[in-house]
């Protein structure tokens, strides 16, 4: 028997089922054909009760399928229901076996019998269908498996998850309740993990809940035994179940054998598409992740529009309207010649595919300045990035002269340093004429340097030399700093890493530009704390001038990276530039100073370890108590809790001592927040004095609590409201004055947010917890301000 | 780095009660009444509005200290609250003439000088306690401590469950009888004369000859667990006392500042109903 169809639909991924339903609206004659019982298998097999996210955030969805954040149940029921709504015509446990033919005339065999024809096909099988094996020996035992539906399915066993990305640690973590739990990691640490996850299998790894084999692989498998490679030699583990996570390739024989060519070679490489989705055969459609995109999002936009286009009809990507707003600061020219325009200018953003620069540029603002026009200043805390479309900016390099600038043309781009470093702006810039630039913020940032190598060549190349022309050598003509720039290197330290060894006969000076760095030197057996280095400054220019080997060890507080600057390309600059080798020598001076000060009095450096050690070798602003001055009235707590609406962020007696200073339980604001690198809603910013807040967009997933190292975030239901003095009292609502007003159960129908210190960045006198103080024992700092507190111990205070 | 009240903007409130003190002590110096200096002069109303305005003000430092999310410091209101507080031992003494009598009026200075009295005891609580706190505590906080001896109750009930009964007891008497702080005395003693724990410690050192060798080791290990709680119970109620010490003077010094506005409310209206 053969049916003819105008669209036949192969898999009811996201993809595959917004197609369906799209054709269905439209009344077209189609079928979606899926392999198993039920659809979007791929959604169908992640563990249950998993919280699907709905990214990007931005990317509005253009669908006949609904589609929210959600838990997975509730997702797949509200799809079945769409299927029911639209009557798509779906056709359950039918695997589509071979495609044939060409357009409006092709042939699908389905389950190896029965035959099909089709006007278009829209493949959206995805990946899932093939996933990677172990691809060792006696992999066939039957419970080696490669998904994990229910972890509470298994009981009492013990089970090797082999793999390290997302899906291993997930499964891992869910198995613990009731397993024994090993995990098998081919390198040395988790590092392609969401950050959330990779807190978690970390924690887990150290409280010995879960055993890790790092840098082991699979050798051959036993039932009952998994055997392992590792740097020792074999390793045999006895289990009763192996999981192996190991990612998914393009199901190519299948595709290939369709007629559909490939982009290359790669086992990860992708079918070649053009940009309607039209594959290598003409007529045969490929949307979904074996298009390239992941996302459920992205994929049922997808599926939407390329059944429009099948139909001839002009399509309008979903984002088009939120791109034209976007993009209003610029009249006469449409969104497809903006973005040609970006990409022409800007060699930044070039490397980008059309659709990844649509996505950054939703996340991107678009500013038309005039000339003059002030487009951030000097010491401000924003972190965004900005890039000349077309104009131009200077910048004014010297900050005591307002007229001594540098001029930045239309494809360059700035603001780097402010990202990099996680600190305030070094440099007020201004529009030099009529201009139009691109300012991306933070995240998409980081995402663009991480994905895209191109882009981080590009971004690390202009930052070498503008921060070493910042920060080692102002006032020089550029052009004489090329040989230091073109021999220096980019190096990064994790936190503790020594940089500099005592005793060592290196003369290579280093540049901070992230993090901050510790100098100690052994004295009398024990390890005395010189000086700390926050980012922006050099370190090691003294074994340069006295040719002596190193004096002091370097080590990294925090995570850290930091310029090299080569020893020789740096002292024929100082040659040829005496004012700096003077400078230069200046500084060292200080610094011998400084030491030998600090040598006689090793507790100035004590305090200096001990506030490292705190983490404010990463924070731009901390609160610290003096003891010998604090009265214990708590007031600060409740001046935090009064201006929060009931909830307290700081714990006042909570955190450590040293001395009579106090580093109590409250927010640093770090150069490189933790708390951001995870926040699925985007909800965490930096505000321009350096603020770390978050704000109402929270959806209370608890990533940033666990992030935070300092454990200053917590989740907290809305305090109910405070009732009038006289409501309390005759009528007993809510809770009274002083009394703890954080409710203890769940109020109905709330939801838990996180909360942490925002610096009071709305209250005009600043933080409350200082302002509330009697006694002056609170105080907020910066780094800079450490050799202060440093230098007033020595003078018996502390 | 850190700046106390009492050094608070290189000692500003210090400077302007100085002046006050100065300027009142010079006028009071030069100025001749009629009849003797009293409260009734030209200068004796002026010493007593600005004594009154003083007090006024340092009451409202008692609703200021409850506003949060101000533009000023408190800090600066405490230190003024001290300096301007203790210059009214001169204004207010002026504004007497040094007439005393079982009045009224000398009621309302004697409050005000109890006040600034106990207010005094407040400036030197405030300078040394919390640096004896400090001290006292070693960096470990409340929690940590009552923690630390709910686990060596724990530890103590375990090695007693195979001992003689009347050891046995003796450990849940240190367990169920022992209290950190009570009375406002008991609180400000920093010792409990009647501590299950050191009644337990006594008892077990006395039992420790009669318990039988087979039980040595393990009376030892409850000496040394008891002889650990009291150490912590130790640094707990000298924590007490001295938190007691840095807020018992407020009981005076709140209560008898109300006293003295009302006093002052009478002193004030007497004196314009027998103008």
């Amino acid at each position: 028997m053969t049916t003819e169809f105008d669209i036949v639909i192969v898999g009811s991924g996201p993809a595959g089922l917004s197609a369906a339903a799209r054709a269905a609206k439209r009344g077209v004659n189609h079928v979606l054909f899926e392999r198993t019982d039920h659809a979007s298998d791929t959604i169908y097999k992640y563990q249950k009760k998993k919280f699907v996210m709905a990214t990007p955030d931005v990317l509005p969805l253009q669908s006949d399928m609904q589609f929210a954040a959600g838990v997975r149940e509730d997702i797949l029921g509200t799809w079945d229901a769409g299927l029911d709504e639209h009557a798509v015509n779906i056709r359950y446990n039918a695997e589509v076996t071979a495609i044939e033919g060409a357009k409006g005339d092709f042939t699908l065999t389905v389950n190896g019998n029965e035959t099909v024809k089709a006007k278009h096909v829209i493949m959206s099988i995805g990946v899932q269908g093939n996933l990677r094996q172990l691809g060792v020996d006696g992999q066939d035992w039957e419970r080696v498996q490669y998904q994990l539906d229910d972890p509470l399915e298994y009981d009492g066993e013990t089970i090797v998850v082999v793999g390290a990305g997302d899906a291993a640690i997930e499964n891992a973590i869910g198995l613990t309740e009731q397993n024994e739990v090993i995990i098998i990691n081919r390198k040395g640490e988790f590092a392609r993990a969401k950050q959330g996850n990779l807190n978690a299998i970390n924690g887990a790894i150290e409280n010995e809940v879960i055993e890790c084999y790092f840098n082991a692989s699979p050798a051959r498998v036993e039932p009952g035994l998994l055997v392992l490679k590792t740097p020792e030699g074999e390793a045999e583990v006895k289990c009763d179940r192996i999981i192996a996570r190991l990612g998914a390739n393009p199901p190519r024989r299948f595709v290939e054998a369709c007629g559909i060519k490939f982009s290359s070679d790669e086992p990860s490489a992708l079918p070649e598409l053009s940009a309607k989705y039209e594959s290598s055969v003409e007529g045969l459609y490929i949307v979904g992740a074996l298009a390239g995109y992941p996302l459920i999002k992205q994929a049922m936009n997808q599926g939407f529009e390329v059944v429009e286009t099948i139909l001839g009809n002009p399509v309008r990507p979903a984002d088009e309207a939120l791109l034209e707003e976007r993009f209003a600061a610029i009249e006469g020219m449409a969104v497809g010649e903006v973005l040609e325009a970006i990409q022409n200018n800007v060699p930044l953003l070039s490397h980008m595919s059309r659709l990844q620069l649509r996505e950054f540029m939703l996340e991107s603002r678009i500013h038309r300045v005039r000339p003059k026009d002030i487009i951030f200043e000097r010491n401000d805390f924003t972190n965004s990035v900005y890039s000349i479309v077309d104009g131009a900016v200077d910048i004014q390099i010297n900050p005591n002269d307002p007229n001594e600038v540098v001029t930045l043309r239309t494809g360059a781009f700035f603001g780097e340093m402010g990202l990099l470093s996680g600190r305030r702006r070094t440099a007020t810039i201004l529009a030099h004429e009529d201009s139009i630039l691109v300012e991306t913020p933070r995240r998409a940032m980081l995402k663009l340097i991480s994905s895209i190598d191109a882009a981080k060549r590009v971004i690390d190349e202009a930052a070498i030399s503008r921060q070493i022309q910042t920060h080692l050598a102002p006032n020089i003509d550029p052009a004489l700093l090329e040989e230091v720039v073109s021999t220096a290197t980019i190096e990064s330290f994790s936190a503790g890493d020594v940089m500099i060894e005592e005793g060592e006969t290196t003369d290579d000076v280093y540049l901070i530009r992230s993090g901050s760095m510790m100098v100690s030197r052994r004295i009398g057996g024990r390890d005395v704390v010189l000086s700390y280095i926050p980012a922006g400054n050099y370190v090691g220019e003294m074994a340069l001038l006295t040719e002596a080997p190193r004096s002091a060890t370097v080590k990294a507080t925090v995570a850290a990276e930091t310029i090299k600057v080569d020893a020789g390309a740096f002292k024929r600059l100082l040659e040829r530039e005496p004012a700096l080798k003077s400078e230069i020598e200046a500084r060292f001076r200080d610094r011998l100073v400084q030491n030998v000060e600090v040598e006689e009095r090793p507790d100035s450096g004590d305090i200096i370890d001990f506030l490292v050690n705190q983490g404010l070798g990463e924070a731009t602003d901390v609160l610290l108590i003096d003891e010998a001055l604090c009265v214990r009235c708590d007031n600060c707590e409740k001046a935090c809790a009064e201006t929060h609406g009931g909830k307290s962020r700081l714990k006042r007696e909570a955190g450590p001592t040293f001395g009579t200073l106090h580093v109590p339980t409250s927010c640093r604001h770090c150069e490189h927040p933790h708390c951001m690198s995870d926040c699925p809603a985007d909800a965490i910013h930096r505000a321009p004095n350096g603020e770390v807040f978050i704000d109402e967009k929270c959806i209370g997933c608890g990533n940033c609590a666990r992030d935070c190292p300092y454990n200053v975030i917590h989740m907290a239901y809305p305090p109910p409201p405070k009732p009038g003095l006289l409501q309390w009292l005759l009528l007993g609502m809510g809770p009274g004055p002083g009394e703890d007003k954080t409710p203890r159960a769940k109020p109905e129908g709330a939801r838990e947010t996180a909360t942490k210190c925002d610096m009071c960045k709305d209250i005009a006198g600043g933080p409350s917890c200082v302002s509330a103080c009697p006694t002056g024992a609170a105080i907020r700092v910066n780094p800079e301000e450490f050799f202060s507190i440093t230098a007033s111990t020595k003078s018996g205070r502390a | 780095m850190h700046e106390g009240f009492l050094v608070y903007a290189g000692f500003r409130y210090l400077k302007v009660a100085t002046l006050l003190c100065v300027a009142a002590i010079a006028v009071y110096a030069w100025h001749s009444p009629p009849d003797e200096p009293n409260g009734g002069t030209w200068l004796g109303y002026g010493l007593g509005g600005i004594g009154a305005a003083i007090i006024l003000l340092l009451m409202w430092f008692g609703v200021r200290k409850r506003r949060y999310g101000t533009v000023s410091k408190l800090q600066g209101w405490l230190s003024a609250h001290v300096y301007l507080g203790l210059s009214l031992i001169i204004v207010a003494t002026l504004h007497t003439g040094f007439q005393f009598g079982w009045n009224l009026h000398t009621l309302a200075y004697g409050l005000m000088m109890v006040v600034i009295a106990s207010g005094f005891f407040g400036i030197y609580a405030y300078a040394r306690y919390p640096r004896l706190m400090t001290e006292n505590r070693r960096g470990i906080t409340t929690e940590e401590v009552y923690a630390g001896i709910g686990e060596l109750d724990r530890e103590c009930r375990q090695v007693a469950s195979t001992m003689p009964d009347e050891i046995a007891s003796l450990v849940l008497v240190s367990c169920n009888e022992t209290r950190v702080g009570g009375s406002i005395a008991r609180q400000l003693s920093g010792h409990d004369p009647d501590c299950g724990t050191e009644r337990a410690f006594a008892g077990i050192r006395d039992l420790a000859a009669s318990a039988g060798a087979e039980h040595g080791g393990d009376v030892r290990k409850l000496i040394s667990l008891l002889g650990k709680k009291s150490t912590l119970l130790r640094t707990m109620r000298r924590d007490v006392q001295l938190k007691a010490m840095l807020e018992i003077w407020l009981y005076f010094h709140v209560p008898l500042s109300f006293a003295l506005l009302a006093a002052l409310v009478g002193h004030v209206i007497s004196v314009f109903f027998y103008w």
